[in-house]
C-alpha cells in the first residue's frame, strides 16, 4: 500500500462502500446533537417512520441557547425553551443520550466529547455545528453538517461523501511567550484566506503542534472551518493518549492497550502525499488581533489597522472598507489604542481548563477596567468545577469579571448575553461577523490572555509585555 | 426533495465577498423548530434598520429586483455556520439558485440537500453577470442544470460543473437517505465488525 496521511488512514477505515460513479457511503463512529439544528431533523424522522439507528452512537446537549445565569431560574426567552424542550422530547422519543441543562456534564458539545473520553482518535465524527472540527485534535476526522444530513445521519449513521482532499500545515520553530494556539490558527487564516482551505481537510503538524497540549490543539483545530477546511486533524500521540486515558467513556484495561496500539498506527506515513502543503515559521506569529468582520482580518496586536491601499485585490478593498465602516475603525489606527466596551472568555475556541488558567494569570490581582464590563464563560460544567477547585473563579471575581454557567454564551449571542448596538468587544470566540455577537456589535478575537489583559487595560495591549501579579 | 432542470429568473446582484451564514440568516432567527417561514429574515440585518424598518437603498428592496430568483454574489458565498437554515431562507424568500466563483462546502452541501443550485463560475464571468444585472432592467438568465449552461439569452453564455452523482441527485430530486439505505447490508456488515464499545454502552444508565 503507497504511504497514506492521518486523513486517508481514518477515511479508509471508515468506508462502507464506495459504489462506482457515485458518492463514498462513510461510517459515522458519532454523532452529537444539539438543541438548534437537529429539531427539523427528528421531524423528518417521525414524518418518514425512520427511527435513530445507533442510539449510542448518538449524544445530545444542550448549548447553544441556555442562559449563562445561575441554573434552576427559568428560561425567560419562550423560543428557545421551545426548541430546548423540543431536543428532551426527542431525545426521550427516540432513545438518544441527553446531558440536559441540570446535568454535572452539560457543557459546550465541542466540549465535553473529548472532556466524557465521548470523541476518541481515529473516529469520524459529525455534527450540525461547523466547530466539529474541533475533534480534529484527537486525531479524529470531525466536520459540521447541516440539518438534512443530521437526520441522514441519525436514520443511516452513514453519510455520502467526496473524498476531500488534504492540506498539510507543518508549524516550526517555538512559541514565543505570549503567543498561543489562538494566534497560531489567527496567524494561519490571515495568511491563507477565511477560503484557504475551502475544499480540504488539514493535519497540522510540526514540532510546534506537538508541543501543543490538547487544549492547545483543539483550538487550533477549532478554527479550521475558518480557513474553510472541512476539517482539521492532528495525528494522534503520547499527549492525546495522556489525556483520554481514564476518560469516563473511554476504553479501559487491556481493550486501552489494544486500542492506543492502533491509534499509534494512524500518524501520516513518511512520504505520504498533501495536495498541498504550507510551511509556517513559529518566528513570524505574534498575539494577533482581529480587525475586520473576518477571522482572515487580523494584523498584529503591535500593529495598525491596515490602509485601503495595502489591499491588492478591488473586492478585498471594498470588503476592507465596509468592514472598516461597520467596526468604526480608521486606516492607520494602532491596535493597542483601540479601546473595547466588553470582554468575552469563553466559546468552544477557549473556554477549557488552560484557558481560563492563562486569562486568571492575567487577571491575578487586577481590576477590570471601570469602562469595561467583562465575562467568563467556562465551557462545560465540569470545567467551572474544576476551576473553582483551583479557586480560579475567585481570581476572576475579584478583578471584576462575571463568572457564569457554561454554554456557548455570546460567542454566537442566541442566549440573553449579547453585544449592545456599537459596542467593542474582545472575544476569545471565533467569529467577528457582522452581528454575530449582537446586532450592530463590534467584534475583535483574540487569545484568552490577550482578552483578559484588554478587560483590564480598557484597550488591546501587548501581553508580552505584561506584569503578572 | 424538489428536483432541479432548468429554470429562468430575474437576477438580483449582492456585490459582496465572503457572505457568512450568519448574514443570511441572523441567529434570533435560529429558535424555530419549522423548516419553513425563514425567507422573511433572510439578510435580516442588511433589509432592516435596528428598529425593524427597510433599508431602501438595500439591492433587494430594489422594485426591479423584486421577482428575483437568481442570486450572483461574490466568493466564498455561505462561509461560517453549518446552519441550513441559510439555504431554507433563501429558497423561501423565492430563491432558487445562487451564482458565485466559490462556496464554503457546508453550504453547497446544505443546497444540494434542498434542491437548490449553487453554481460555480469564474470572477471574470460573475463580474459580468453582476454588470449586466446592475445595468439592464428585468435582467434574467437561464440555469440549465441538464446541459450544465448558464446563458441570458444576450450573448452571455458560460458552462458550469457539477459532479456527476450529486447532479443525479438534484435533477431527479432524490432522497439520499432512500439511496444510503440501499447499501443497508454494507452498513449492517460494517457494524457488526466495529460493534459499539462497551463504556458507552453505560451511557444510558447514567
Amino acid at each position: 500500500m503507497p504511504p497514506r496521511t492521518l486523513f486517508e488512514k481514518v477515511w479508509d477505515a471508515h468506508v462502507v462502500t464506495a459504489p462506482e460513479g457515485q458518492s463514498t457511503i462513510l461510517y459515522i463512529d458519532l454523532h452529537l446533537v444539539h438543541e438548534v439544528t437537529s429539531p427539523q431533523a427528528f421531524d423528518g424522522l417521525r414524518a418518514a417512520g425512520r427511527v435513530v439507528r445507533q442510539p449510542l452512537r448518538t449524544v445530545a446537549t444542550v448549548d447553544h441557547n441556555i442562559p449563562t445565569t445561575p441554573r434552576g431560574l427559568p428560561i425567560t426567552d419562550p423560543i428557545a425553551a421551545k426548541q430546548i424542550e423540543a431536543l428532551q422530547k426527542n431525545c426521550r422519543e427516540f432513545g438518544v443520550p441527553l446531558f440536559d441543562m441540570d446535568s454535572a456534564d452539560q457543557g459546550i458539545v465541542h466540549i465535553i466529547g473529548p472532556e466524557l473520553g465521548i470523541t476518541l482518535p481515529g473516529m469520524t465524527i459529525v455534527c450540525g455545528d461547523s466547530h466539529t472540527s474541533t475533534h480534529g485534535a484527537c486525531g479524529s476526522l470531525a466536520f459540521g453538517i447541516g440539518t438534512s444530513e443530521v437526520e441522514h445521519v441519525l436514520a443511516t449513521q452513514c453519510l455520502p461523501q467526496k473524498k476531500p482532499k488534504t492540506m498539510q500545515i507543518n508549524v516550526s520553530g517555538k512559541l514565543a511567550d505570549g503567543v498561543t494556539a489562538k494566534d497560531l490558527a489567527l496567524g494561519i487564516i490571515g495568511r491563507i484566506g477565511t477560503d484557504g482551505a475551502t475544499g480540504h481537510v488539514i493535519e497540522y503538524s510540526g514540532d510546534v503542534v506537538r508541543g501543543l497540549s490538547m487544549e492547545g490543539r483543539m483550538t487550533l483545530c477549532n478554527m479550521s472551518i475558518e480557513a474553510g477546511a472541512r476539517a482539521g486533524m492532528i495525528a494522534p500521540d503520547d499527549t492525546t493518549f495522556a489525556y483520554s486515558r481514564g476518560r469516563r467513556f473511554a476504553p479501559k484495561g487491556k481493550d486501552w492497550d489494544d486500542t492506543v496500539a492502533y491509534w499509534r498506527t494512524l500518524a501520516s506515513d513518511a512520504g505520504a502525499k498533501f495536495d498541498r502543503v504550507i510551511e509556517i515559521d513559529a518566528a513570524t506569529l505574534a498575539p494577533f488581533v482581529t480587525w475586520g468582520t473576518n477571522p482572515g482580518m487580523v494584523v498584529a496586536v503591535t500593529a495598525r489597522v491596515p490602509e485601503l491601499k495595502s489591499f491588492a485585490q478591488e473586492a478585498d478593498r471594498r470588503a476592507a472598507e465596509q468592514a472598516l465602516a461597520y467596526m468604526g475603525l480608521n486606516p492607520g489606527t494602532p491596535v493597542e489604542e483601540i479601546a473595547v466596551d466588553r470582554v468575552f472568555i469563553g466559546s468552544c475556541t477557549n473556554s477549557r481548563i488552560e484557558d481560563l488558567r492563562a486569562a486568571a494569570r492575567v487577571a491575578k490581582g487586577q481590576h477590570v477596567n471601570p469602562k469595561v464590563r467583562a465575562m467568563v464563560v467556562p465551557g462545560s460544567q465540569a470545567i467551572k468545577r474544576a476551576a473553582e477547585e483551583e479557586g480560579l473563579h475567585r481570581i476572576f471575581l475579584d478583578a471584576g469579571f462575571e463568572w457564569r454557567e457554561s454554554g456557548c454564551s455570546m460567542c454566537l449571542g442566541m442566549n440573553p448575553d449579547i453585544l449592545q448596538p456599537g459596542e467593542r468587544c474582545a472575544s476569545t470566540s471565533n467569529r467577528n461577523f457582522e452581528g454575530r455577537q449582537g446586532r450592530g456589535g463590534r467584534t475583535h478575537l483574540v487569545s484568552p490572555m490577550m482578552a483578559a489583559a484588554a478587560a483590564i487595560a480598557g484597550h488591546f495591549t501587548d501581553i508580552r509585555n505584561w506584569r503578572f501579579n | 426533495m424538489q428536483p432541479f432542470r432548468k429554470h429562468s429568473g430575474v437576477v438580483v446582484p449582492l456585490d459582496k465577498v465572503n457572505v457568512d451564514t450568519d448574514q443570511i440568516i441572523p441567529k434570533q432567527f435560529l429558535k424555530r423548530i419549522e423548516r419553513t417561514g425563514f425567507g422573511e429574515f433572510l439578510f435580516y440585518d442588511w433589509r432592516f434598520s435596528g428598529n425593524g424598518e427597510k433599508v431602501a437603498d438595500f439591492v433587494l428592496h430594489a422594485p426591479r429586483y423584486a421577482k428575483a430568483s437568481i442570486l450572483v454574489a461574490g466568493k466564498n458565498f455561505g462561509c461560517g455556520s453549518s446552519r441550513e437554515h441559510a439555504v431554507w431562507a433563501l429558497a423561501d424568500y423565492g430563491f432558487r439558485a445562487v451564482i458565485a466563483s466559490s462556496f464554503a462546502d457546508i453550504f453547497s452541501n446544505n443546497s444540494l440537500k434542498n434542491g437548490f443550485l449553487t453554481v460555480r463560475l469564474s470572477d471574470e464571468q460573475v463580474a459580468e453577470i453582476t454588470r449586466r444585472a446592475e445595468e439592464i432592467d428585468g435582467y434574467e438568465l437561464t440555469v440549465d442544470l441538464e446541459a450544465l449552461r448558464v446563458e441570458d439569452g444576450r450573448g452571455f453564455s458560460a458552462s458550469f460543473a457539477m459532479d456527476e452523482f450529486s447532479r443525479h441527485c438534484l435533477l431527479n430530486g432524490l432522497d439520499d437517505i432512500g439511496l444510503t439505505l440501499q447499501h443497508d447490508a454494507g452498513i449492517v456488515a460494517y457494524e457488526a465488525k466495529h460493534p459499539v464499545g462497551a463504556e458507552m454502552k453505560a451511557i444510558l444508565a447514567r
